[in-house]
């Protein structure tokens, strides 16, 4: 996945997310080591310590363990890794209510649009 | 953390004509910091300041904690706005030449930049292209292992893609005890890899804050916020 940073939000969230996803999507499996934080720097062409900001911050969420001698790796929880799953996909349902509010739809409108095209993707 | 770089009160005037006012500034260490503002507003004279190119006309620099001289000059790697390197010598002189001056060049360093971006080492200066040159002064800057790189306009004359590549070169050549300070107006092309922005212009420091801070107060890039404070 490349690493596309938007412009108008702090780079270290970004990079949380990417990362995040990474896990998600399996590009970095469960239990996985990860590269180091400035490799990770270096090929997202951020400046490390913006890297290490993130990557302390999903330690404390912890999807990521650090070992002290051998670096990082993804944790092994299942469960913790369907939390997170489960913050973000919330995270990014609330950013889209909001924005159907904001174009004046109601919840039940809302809810109606998303069952026809659910039914439309089966097809 | 310990501070690399402090300015204070620091002014250099060219006759009447004020160039820096009055700035304090304090760099710590460990970080890539941009040095920011509109033409002529005093960006690379501060960088000549700290390498006593200029002497200030009152005010101090001081550069881990010691006066521009001999000794700052040995931690210092610098990337003048201008190239002072002869023309009609060929990238390997070069290289040996700096080996020669500076005990911590690497020249394998070098050579394997000049690999990745194409460049031939038996070249000669002059027969190069003003990005290429450009590009071969900034491999020599980043062969040093020094405690602060001070790059004047480094990505001024560069290609899209070699700007890349040199960022990337940044990020890869500086260890964490290292500093470096990034004057340039091209800021969208570098705001990802600072820290730190000093935003100056007519000669006075305006603002400093770190880049997520400003993207977190503001809503928007670096970049942005500057073409709103030096509109025109």
């Amino acid at each position: 996945m490349p690493w596309e940073l938007k412009s108008d939000r702090p780079i270290y969230t970004q990079l949380i997310e990417h990362i995040q996803l990474s896990i998600f999507s399996g590009v970095y499996p469960l239990g996985s080591k990860l590269p180091s934080g400035r490799d990770m720097a270096q090929e997202a062409s951020v400046n490390p310590n913006t890297m290490q900001k993130a990557l302390v911050k999903l330690e404390e969420d912890g999807l990521i363990i650090t070992h002290r001698t051998s670096g990082r790796s993804i944790t092994e929880d299942a469960r913790m890794l369907e939390m997170a799953k489960t913050k973000l996909a919330q995270d990014q349902i609330s950013e889209f209510l909001g924005k159907m509010q904001l174009m004046g739809f109601d919840q039940k409108e809302i809810l109606t649009i998303i069952n026809n095209m659910v039914k439309e993707m089966k097809k | 953390m310990s501070t690399i770089f402090e300015c204070t009160d620091l002014t250099k005037k060219f006759g009447s004509k004020v160039a820096v006012s009055g700035v304090n500034l304090k760099l710590e260490r460990g970080q890539i910091v941009g040095l920011l503002g509109p033409n002529g507003s005093g960006k690379s004279t501060i960088i000549k300041l700290a390498n006593e190119l200029l002497t200030p006309t009152s005010g101090t620099i001081l550069i881990g904690g010691k006066k521009p001289g001999i000794e700052t000059k040995k931690i210092v790697s610098y990337l003048p706005e201008r190239t002072y390197l002869n023309d009609w010598m060929r990238v390997h002189q070069i290289i040996e030449f700096f080996s020669d001056f500076y005990p911590d060049f690497k020249p394998k360093k070098a050579y394997d930049m000049l690999k990745s971006l194409k460049i031939d080492a038996n070249d000669r200066l002059k027969t190069m292209s003003k990005g290429t040159k450009e590009k071969v002064q900034l491999i020599l800057v980043m062969s040093r292992e020094a405690e602060l790189y001070l790059l004047d306009e480094p990505i001024g004359g560069v290609d899209p893609a070699a700007r890349d590549y040199i960022l990337q070169t940044i990020l890869g050549n500086y260890n964490e005890n290292a500093t470096v300070i990034i004057s340039t107006h091209l800021i969208s092309d570098i705001e990802n890899i600072l820290d730190y922005v000093v935003f100056i212009n007519q000669g006075k420091v305006v603002m400093t804050s770190s880049v997520d801070d400003i993207r977190a107060e503001k809503g928007k890039s670096v970049d942005g916020l500057f073409r709103e404070v030096f509109k025109c």
